[in-house]
């Protein structure tokens, strides 16, 4: 019987320094990560909205680009905050080993673990906000109500920030990574109704589709951007807020496992 | 009170006992050493005395609290040099040293001030600005020990300190430690290096398998386990080696033969030494016993991997 470790002493600021670490490495190379996160999306969306859409009629009054670019903030939002909680966490935690480091201090590992998370959410509203600016500029949004897009983007980046750290813990080296965008975030990309209407797909698949993260997302910032107030947005911000704070327990256990044992 | 006093301790991975009942004490403002060849324990020693995991049973008081339960205010007066450089890659020397700081709830202003004198002290006054890639293993080495100092720890805790480092950097390394030990700083080192464990500490413990094999100051381990002289005794032609120790093996009080090299352990040289120089294709040197040779006779010449 192993005494277990104490439970970390509640302090609501400790993740504030991890946080603040990544901050300052992400500052010193602000503008090739922001320009990188910028281009890949809108070069895809771009040509698919105006090519493609060009051959569609409108969806719900709006024209395809203009759908498509809704989706391209979820999914960007999404992937900005998988690619922190997976490859960068890793890297920090496996890698570099900066989260032994800082569990030699008063720090705990939850501090660490949230910090990540905080982060990896805030990555994910640079990104968001970067593409949202661009699509506004390109009359793409419609409206002020297109602001309430922001926290939506943070809530939709909290929740795959802690799936994302769910998979780390688990993660033997960065290969394994693959097999979480091939098996879920991938397919999740094309159910969820970043790129067409989801209605579009068989009943059953589009039951399912409806149930994940991100899709809950989608729920909520795409109409924001038509400049509508999203239906049932309250049980969109519940599903997210749920997601998150169940994966991040989940992913504090498993991390916890794989480094203090 | 001492600065770590940990009794009986006990740790488990599956059914691999890696501490096994472990007790010892290390007294304030001394330098204490942990040491055992590879797989012995010491790191998981070390874990478990900075509440980074839990023990199976035992007790650990770390500066006066209980470990684990307390172990987040035992660590806030702790310093830790890890046996690997976690150095953060993307920051340079100040750098690291103001985040670490951050991680101890210390002010910014209040680590800025005690950057250069860390630096100075790291011997890297002009580096404050150099990005760790730059750094040589010493200069890392001495960035982590100037980090494990941002809070002015009471105890520093010390895993393979000197570790891949060339003789200068390693002479500069104890020159330091033997500073903050002047300073009334406690010092807990593991180390591979006897001549290190020599110089440096007060108290040291060899363990191995988890248990503690013997306990004491550096001279005392010597006289206590170990006799004064020792005479290597090296093959050059190949086959002289076992006739002469044979035939002189009286002479010593031990004798120990590795490979193509014996060991004669004895307090008076004199008859061996002079047998030695009647003998062509033999090399030999003769030197004062050390702390190594009590090492290895307490846990053996064969390889631990």
């Amino acid at each position: 019987m192993t005494v277990p470790l104490p439970a970390h002493r509640p302090n609501l600021l400790g993740f504030l320094p991890v946080w603040q670490r990544n901050f300052l490495v992400w500052r010193k190379l602000a503008l090739p990560s922001i320009l990188g996160n910028l281009a890949d999306p809108l070069i895809y969306m771009l040509g698919l909205g105006y090519g493609l859409g060009a051959m569609l009629p409108s969806i719900d009054g709006q024209p395809y680009v203009a759908f498509l670019a809704a989706g391209t903030v979820c999914a960007s939002t999404m992937n900005a905050a998988t690619f922190e909680a997976l490859y960068s966490a890793f890297s920090r935690m496996h890698v570099q080993k900066t989260w032994d480091a800082i569990l030699n201090t008063p720090l705990g590992l939850a501090d660490v673990v949230a910090g990540e998370l905080f982060w990896a959410a805030t990555k994910s509203l640079f990104s968001g906000a970067a593409i949202l600016i661009v699509i506004t500029g390109m009359g793409l949004t419609n409206g002020p109500l297109a602001l309430w897009a922001l926290p939506a983007i943070v809530l939709t980046g909290l929740a795959f920030a802690a799936l994302g750290l769910i998979w780390n813990a688990l993660a033997p080296s960065y290969d394994f990574f693959m097999y979480y965008f091939t098996l879920f975030i991938t397919p999740m990309t094309l159910i969820s109704g970043v790129f067409f209407p989801t209605d579009q797909l068989p009943g059953w698949l589009a039951a399912v589709g409806q149930w994940l993260p991100l899709a809950q997302g989608v729920a909520l910032i795409r109409p924001l951007l038509a400049g509508q107030v999203p239906a049932d947005a309250l049980i969109h911000i519940m599903a997210l807020l749920a997601t998150t704070a169940v994966a991040f327990a989940i992913a504090l256990r498993l991390t916890r496992r794989r480094l203090l044992k | 009170m001492a600065a770590l006093d940990v009794r009986d301790l006990r740790k488990t991975y599956g059914d691999q006992t890696v501490v096994a009942g472990l007790s010892f004490a290390v007294e304030p403002g001394t330098c204490f050493g942990l040491l055992g060849p590879n797989g012995a324990g010491k790191t998981t020693t070390l874990r478990l005395c900075l509440g980074l995991t839990g023990p199976d049973s035992g007790s650990i008081e770390l500066n006066g609290c209980a470990i684990p339960a307390d172990g987040q205010q035992a660590r806030a007066r702790v310093g830790v040099v890890p046996q690997f450089d976690n150095l953060d890659p993307d920051f340079t020397c100040a750098e690291n040293l103001l985040v670490f700081g951050r991680y101890f709830g210390l002010k910014d202003a209040d680590i800025k001030g005690r950057i250069p004198q860390l630096l100075d002290f790291a011997g890297l006054a002009s580096k404050a600005d150099a990005r760790i890639a730059t750094l040589s293993g010493g200069m890392k080495r001495r960035l982590t020990l100037a980090r494990a100092l941002v809070n002015d720890p009471d105890i520093v805790f010390l895993d393979e300190p000197t570790t891949g480092l060339d003789p200068q950097a390693r002479h500069l390394i104890w020159d330091r430690l033997k500073q903050l030990k002047a300073a009334g700083k406690t010092l807990i080192l593991t180390t591979h290096f006897m001549d290190e464990a020599e110089r440096l500490c007060d108290t040291l413990i060899v363990i191995d398998h988890g248990r503690k094999i013997t306990e004491g100051s550096p001279r005392e381990l010597i006289a206590e386990h170990i006799e004064p002289q020792v005479i290597e005794v090296f093959d050059e032609l190949r086959g002289q080696l076992a006739p002469f120790v044979e035939a002189h093996r009286s002479l010593a009080e031990r004798v120990e033969t590795s490979g193509e090299t014996a060991f004669f352990y004895c307090r008076a040289p004199q008859p061996l030494l002079a047998k030695l120089a009647e003998v062509d294709g033999l090399r030999y040197v003769h030197r004062a016993s050390n702390l190594e040779d009590v090492f290895i006779k307490l846990t053996g010449r064969e390889l631990r991997d």
